[in-house]
């Protein structure tokens, strides 16, 4: 196994993250989507940490899942206000936040 | 009987290592239940009996386990004194695992026992004159580093030695005929699997707990034994008794838990060590003060009171009665309530030194479970759910082991532990039995008369009831009167040769003897004798139980007869039998550095023959009450019109101090919680109103001044300018830039956030 594997699929992740966090209109698609790239992040730091043998990687990583968590807990509370207000959580017609 | 001091447990200076492939794998006991609780979880509901064929098999495995592991048990002991020839010329560290070389070890620094009184001195030298050469058998100890910090090792692992083989017995035992039980008990409920998870549950935590190498250990099985009753108490949360129930036991026992965690703690800074064998070592020895260890087992007295329903905080446990009955029978009665009796019996090394136990006529121990087993005794005889009695029967034989353990008879202690389960869980799946074909536990209103609707039920109960009482020869008969020896020194009865002399622990037992006689006798009337006074709506009479039910309960009445001839006292037997005596004992009671040197009092005639008049005196007399003369006046009557409460008003006052449980109830949610919610919620606002809002009052005005003058002078006129020219500047933007990106679009937003981004990474891949 060499640097680039855990990069490669690192970045896939990411991709598969950005498309659907653009392309989805669901909102817990697009937070779940979120949750994706943030662990493609991960992947990169434990796997930087592991090729340079420094543990420091690993730890950021541990606190990257600590406020995903924390960030998908409000991200979720958002999701379900909005869901009981108007009975569905499609983002395109939420633009009540225009200036 | 003239040797007295034969018997005493003298720490032989010769050792050998228990082995055996059961015993180094006792995990396998506790592993399998566990695993059981997960298979329930997950697959439990697509089975084809709803998860209980699961706990069924696990539990039936882990009997066989536990059946070996008796077997090698008693093996090691017999052949203790071959094996140590066998091993000793080639005696070096290689030859041995590194378990069995640290124990090893632990002995040899402990070669030096300092024996405490010139009374043990002799012990062992009766014991050696008597040609009893003694060879320690040292428990099986497995164990591995969970993890290390700060040079502290915390570890897992087993202890595998008489007490832990007997106790995994008894668990699994009476586990695998309640889960039989509960496949018909608890048939067509709607938690079903559920139930069946939590009992698997239950019994891996049990038996996890029983096996605990490390203090650490006992406290995480301690608690998860006190989980999964409160989850089963609770079974039937809808209803508020029920989950009040639930909340009741498990917020009593976080008092005495309290305890244990304080004394565990104690225990650990002062031996060094979580392990149970170095801390008693430790003890033993004398390397920890004797405030220290008095200390500790006050604390751990405190967790005894609650998980093993010690007065005064056993008011759980009749209240835990909600709980379904086979579970009534597995945890409230024969099990995890005991767990607070294996505790003190596995660190009896720190009671025995920290109380003194040896050469005092008196200690907490002992006057906890004196108190409990008449207090409780005595609630018993006024409540009419047929459970309730139960369970005030169980506080109160509690308080009987509690005693021994106190008064140092540790062997009767653990042997009372031994038969009581048998026979209560014989008692409670009776009760059982009878309330699933009456639908109620309420011995006045729906009960009576069952003897001819429930033969089978009817003759185990009355088997169990007489092993409960105490009555010559089933077993009850044999732990209590052990116990009753134990409290030893009474001259009058001819009991000698015991820690001390603990004349009222000898006087409160005999009288709860003879109430436990009273009030078995007031259940047996009301249940099955007299006339049938319940109403069974349309569906004919009462009829007797499944096979699923009467199976189990003609087991247990087995049990409850023939688990007392286990341990028959010295001085029964004659002639070549002897062997048989205290057979029990032998195979139980450790002998080994990490166990006191207790005393063993010496078995009366006069005493048992006394013990048992006295229990026949209690039978006869309610007997005579219920029998004769409730009977005589209607076969549907429960008590006497007239009887003395009616008459008397002392009796009558005394009639409503038990009916209200002695106030404790009232005491602690009317007195204590209430009583303190109270005040402390005053002086919190008083603090609040006078101290705190002063202070912030003050700073308020002053700042109110100052703040006009700053508002008035230099805020209007100079900053304000500032801010509604930038203000001005930002608007004229903000509008023309609202109107391109501003829309409110969520996935606008990340585009652009997306796009800036990657712009970003450019230029940094560019210029840096």
């Amino acid at each position: 196994m060499t640097i680039a594997q855990y990069l490669l699929l690192s970045s896939v992740l990411f991709c598969i993250g950005i498309y659907g966090v653009l392309a989805r209109k669901n909102g817990v698609m697009v937070l779940m989507s979120i949750e994706l790239i943030l662990n493609a992040v991960n992947i990169n730091l434990v796997a930087f940490s592991a090729l340079t043998d420094n543990i420091a990687g690993e730890v950021f990583a541990l606190f990257v899942i600590a406020i995903a968590a924390a960030e998908v807990g409000v991200g979720l509370a958002i999701v379900l206000l909005i869901f009981r207000n108007k009975k569905n959580v499609d983002l395109s017609e939420i633009d009540q936040m225009k200036g | 009987m003239a040797n007295l001091l034969t018997l005493a447990a003298a720490v032989p200076s010769k050792s050998v290592q228990a082995t055996g492939w059961f015993l180094e794998t006792a995990w396998l006991i506790p592993a399998l239940p566990a695993l059981s609780f997960f298979l329930i979880l997950f697959f439990g509901k697509k089975m084809k009996y709803k998860g209980a064929e699961f706990g069924i098999t696990a539990i039936a495995l882990s009997l066989i386990l536990a059946i070996c592991c008796v077997g090698q048990w008693m093996n090691q002991v017999d052949n203790a004194s071959d094996n140590y020839k066998k091993n000793t010329p080639y005696e070096t560290e290689e030859k041995y695992s590194e378990t069995s070389s640290q124990v090893l070890e632990e002995n040899a620094s402990a070669e030096p026992i300092e024996v405490a009184s010139a009374e043990q001195m002799n012990i062992y030298a009766a014991g050696e004159e008597s040609g009893y050469e003694a060879v320690a058998v040292d428990a099986v100890i497995e164990r591995f580093t969970w993890w290390e910090t700060g040079g502290k090792k915390f570890q897992v692992g087993i202890m595998v030695d008489g007490l832990a083989v007997m106790m995994l017995f008894v668990v699994t035992v009476i586990s695998l005929l309640v889960h039989i039980y509960s496949t018909d008990y608890v048939s067509g409920d709607r938690r079903y699997t559920h139930y069946f998870a939590f009992l698997s549950l239950f019994s891996a935590s049990m038996l996890f707990f029983v096996l605990s190498e490390n203090i650490l250990q006992t406290i995480v099985g301690w608690e998860l034994v006190g989980v999964c009753s409160f989850a089963l108490i609770g079974h039937w949360w809808e209803e508020k008794p029920n989950s009040d129930a639930a909340l009741k036991a498990f917020l009593t026992n976080r008092v005495g838990d309290m305890g244990l965690l304080v004394g565990m703690i104690i225990l650990f800074w002062s031996a060094g060590s979580w392990s149970i064998v170095d801390i008693n070592v430790a003890a033993i020895n004398n390397e920890i003060g004797q405030t220290t260890l008095l200390i500790a087992s006050l604390c751990l007295t405190a967790a005894v009171m609650s998980k093993s329903g010690q007065f005064i905080l056993h008011t759980w446990l009749p209240d835990a009665m909600a709980g379904p009955t086979p579970v009534s029978a597995l945890i409230h009665a024969a099990t995890m309530v005991v767990a607070g009796i294996y505790m003190v019996a596995r660190l009896y090394g720190v009671f025995f030194e920290g109380y003194d136990i040896a050469g005092s006529s008196f200690n907490v121990l002992a006057l906890v479970g004196s108190v409990t087993l008449v207090g409780a005794g005595l609630l018993a005889f006024v409540q009419d759910d047929i459970k309730k009695v139960l369970a005030y029967s169980t506080v109160s034989q509690l308080g009987y082991m509690v005693m021994a353990l106190g008064v140092g008879a540790w062997t009767a202690a653990v042997f009372h532990l031994f038969t009581h389960a048998f026979f209560k869980a014989g008692l409670f799946l009776g009760a059982g039995s009878v309330s699933h074909s009456v639908h109620s536990f309420d011995m006045k209103k729906s009960m009576g008369g069952m003897r001819k609707f429930m033969p089978t039920t009817y003759k185990t109960f009355i088997i169990c009831t007489i092993a409960l009482m105490g009555l010559p020869p089933l077993a009850g008969f044999w732990s209590k009167d052990e116990i009753l020896v134990g409290t030893g020194g009474w001259g009058l009865f001819g009991g000698t040769g015991g820690n001390g002399s603990y004349v009222f622990a000898l006087v409160m037992g005999i009288i709860g003897a003879a109430l436990t006689c009273a009030y078995m006798t007031r259940v047996i009337y009301l249940t099955f004798f007299g006339e049938f006074r319940g109403d069974t709506h349309g569906h004919g009479d009462p009829h007797e139980s499944g096979k699923r039910i009467t199976i189990p309960l003609i087991i247990l009445s087995v049990m409850a007869i023939g688990a007392g001839f286990l341990n028959l006292p010295v001085g029964f037997l004659t002639g070549n039998t002897t062997n048989w005596q205290e057979r029990f004992g032998h195979y139980v009671e450790p002998v080994a550095t990490y166990f006191p040197a207790i005393a063993h009092g010496t078995p009366s005639w006069t005493l048992a023959i006394f013990s048992t008049i006295v229990a026949l005196t209690g039978v006869g007399l309610a007997a005579h009450y219920f029998f004769i003369k409730v009977n005589a006046q209607s076969p549907a009557a429960t008590e006497l019109a007239n009887g003395l409460t009616a008459k008397n008003k002392l009796a009558k006052a005394g009639h409503t101090v038990l009916k209200q449980k002695y106030y404790l109830d009232h005491l602690y949610t009317d007195i204590i919680a209430n009583g303190t919610k109270g005040p402390v919620a005053d002086a919190a606002y008083w603090t609040n109103q006078k101290g705190i809002d002063g202070v912030v009052n003050q700073i308020g005005k002053q700042a109110a001044n100052s703040a006009t003058f700053v508002y008035e002078k230099i805020d209007q006129n100079l900053v304000d300018g500032a801010v509604n020219l930038s203000g001005k500047a930002s608007e004229g933007l903000g509008e023309t830039t609202r109107t391109i990106v501003q829309r409110g679009k969520v996935h606008q937003y990340a585009a652009i956030m997306f796009a800036a981004t990657t712009i970003l990474a450019g230029l940094f891949i560019v210029f840096v």
